[in-house]
């Protein structure tokens, strides 16, 4: 409440005020992925979830040193960064689960800063946890029901998340400590999706799951995307976010090293980033490439904003 | 028969301790209190004494509320340790405020009837009271009861949920406080019953909380295994059955050989006889 929202460029303030239904049909409707490929269009529209100076701390540890970032409707956004680098603590912070203590959060133009979880959860925040965190007792529908409970209209239902997943129907009545990772992870989503969030933060999908199933689990992506969701997800899987970002932001101790599209970021950008090098170090590390560099050529420029590769940062 | 009883106490704290891990000391007297309510109750509405529960158990059960999102949910948010120290408190102040209100007398609630108070043999050395019978079929519909609720309804699922993790429960768009309140109130409502249930076998005081029926509860949950309402029942039975032959014996070795019993469970299968399985 204490701070006064951010001038969205060239939106209608009026998609603020106007009730929640309309502007999640507007957000869907303007959304379509052809016109992600923009810079200005993307800065057209109101942002769905906006964090502004945010630090959070664990105990006497800054985890989180002001970063900020402003989320579309329609996107794919992208947070990277290793170990460390503070990217669940920034989606935990936006779920609810961390206090800030300095910065705020908006969403869909409302401060949420001091709103509760479960809140922010039934007002369309919508959270994959990292390491699933499925009711492990409870079967895999009670655990989509418990999802369900207290869910937002939309087109997302428990059947139709048994239509996504196709194996989870004949599978229904196990409980959920019982199945392997990825079908885990496929609960955890499903969980999620049937309470039909508006944004779906989604921390680090790929954790403890083979390749195969990690990039089965992202192959659903455009389908969930498909139904008019905003996607903002964490991933130390550097090649598989690559693949699916509309946008990119990468995270160094807490503080933001890289942002902008991955068309525009090269990959030894973003190697910098994510290690923390100077840019001359990032060429000579590129030769023992930790990262895969098949999505990127370098054909965009320094339009990405690389507030920190000093070597400060290198720790 | 005794077991009826004793798993009516216990399973309100092996509910409040499986979901919201809070061993609460109180539990015993807020039985009495259950008792002294009905005492109240009777007094004023001149109801039968049987069905006293009808107002009791649903009083207790919004202080179960009240008392679950004020004070102890203040004591959960510290520590759980500090669940501990407020349960304790509560027990002090309850067991302190009934002495004052009303006296160190012992107080029963009679029931006239006749078929409750007369009893039956099973051969010559077994009688059971028909008012024993009674609680422990009591018992065995609350736990039903219980379980059925637990694992269909709408709100036993979030219970169980909050239990499994209270944070993703909260992703989920759950106020896990208001399911703990929730909990809390069933949890005071069976112990409201078993209170009832008490003063009708036998007679109550302000000690008496946590001078029996506390450490009853406690060896019939820990005998039976934590969380499990089943074992709850067993058991009851097993510490009212080695009470009743411990009394055979010699009148003065009744509770001892119920807590002989405790102890044994505790030296060779301390996870209980029903375990829960364990949740890491």
């Amino acid at each position: 409440m204490s701070e006064p929202p951010r001038e969205p460029k060239g939106a209608a303030p009026s998609g603020l005020t106007s009730d929640e239904g309309a502007r999640r049909e507007d957000g869907a409707s303007r959304a379509p992925g052809g016109e992600r490929d923009k810079q200005s269009e993307r800065e057209d529209r109101a942002p769905i979830l906006e964090v502004r100076d945010l630090t959070v701390h664990h105990g006497q540890l800054r985890a989180l040193d002001r970063i900020s970032l402003r989320v579309f409707p329609g996107e794919v956004y992208a947070i990277i960064g290793a170990n460390g680098a503070g990217k669940s603590t920034l989606l935990r912070t936006i779920a609810g689960l961390h206090h800030p203590t300095e910065g705020s959060i908006r969403y869909d133009g409302q401060d949420v800063t001091k709103v509760r979880p479960e809140r922010r959860a039934t007002s369309g925040i919508g959270m994959v946890p990292e390491g699933r965190r499925l009711f492990g007792s409870l079967t895999v529908e009670e655990n989509l029901q418990v999802g369900a409970t207290y869910a937002r209209k939309g087109p997302w239902t428990i059947e139709r998340v048994y239509e996504l997943f196709a194996w989870m129907k004949d599978r229904r009545a196990q409980r959920t400590e019982q199945l392997s990772g990825g079908e885990q992870q496929a609960v955890a989503i499903g969980r999620a999706l049937v309470a039909n969030p508006r944004v779906l933060l989604l921390d680090e999908l790929s954790l403890g799951l083979a390749p195969v199933v990690v990039q089965r689990i992202y192959g659903m992506l455009p389908q969930i995307l498909a139904s008019g969701l905003t996607v903002l997800l964490v991933e130390q899987d550097v090649s598989q976010a690559l693949r699916v970002a509309s946008h990119l932001q990468c995270l160094l101790e807490g503080r933001t090293t890289l942002e902008g599209k991955p068309s525009d970021v090269t990959a030894e950008q973003v190697e910098a980033a994510y290690f923390g090098l100077r840019p001359a170090a990032a060429e000579q590390a590129s030769e023992e490439a930790l990262w895969s560099g098949s999505t990127t050529s370098s054909r965009g420029s320094w339009s990405a904003a690389c507030t920190r590769c000093s070597p400060a940062g290198s720790r | 028969m005794v077991g009826g009883l004793y798993a009516l106490f216990a399973c309100g704290l092996s509910l409040m301790f499986g979901v919201m891990k809070v061993v609460n000391l109180a539990h015993g007297d807020l039985a009495v209190i259950g008792g002294y309510v009905a005492v109240g109750v009777i007094t004023v509405t001149h109801i039968p004494v049987l069905w006293s529960f009808v107002i009791v158990v649903p009083l207790m059960a919004v202080l179960g509320y009240v008392l679950q999102r004020t004070v102890i949910q203040a004591a959960l948010d510290r520590s759980i340790l500090t669940t501990l120290l407020v349960t304790f408190g509560l027990s002090v102040v309850i067991e302190n405020g009934l002495l004052q209100f009303f006296s160190a007398n012992s107080h029963s609630l009679g029931v006239n009837d006749a078929i409750i108070t007369s009893s039956f043999s099973i051969g010559s050395q077994i009688s059971i009271a028909y008012l024993l019978l009674l609680i422990f079929v009591v018992a065995v519909v609350v736990l039903l009861g219980l379980q059925y609720f637990l694992s269909r309804s709408r709100y036993g699922r979030l219970i169980r949920a909050v239990a499994d993790d209270q944070e993703a429960a909260q992703l989920s768009g759950i106020d896990y406080r208001h399911v703990f309140g929730i909990a809390a109130a069933i949890a005071f409502g069976t112990v409201a019953l078993a209170g009832i249930a008490y003063g009708m076998y036998s007679q109550f005081a302000p000690t008496t909380g946590t001078d029996t029926i506390l450490l009853f509860a406690f060896a019939a949950v820990v005998i039976g295994g934590l969380g499990s309402l089943w074992g709850t029942l067993l058991g009851g039975v097993i510490l009212g059955v080695s009470q009743a032959i411990g009394a055979q014996i010699s009148g003065s070795d009744e509770f001892l050989a119920g807590y002989i019993v405790f102890l044994a469970v505790l030296v060779l299968r301390p996870q209980g006889l029903i375990a829960r399985r364990s949740t890491s």
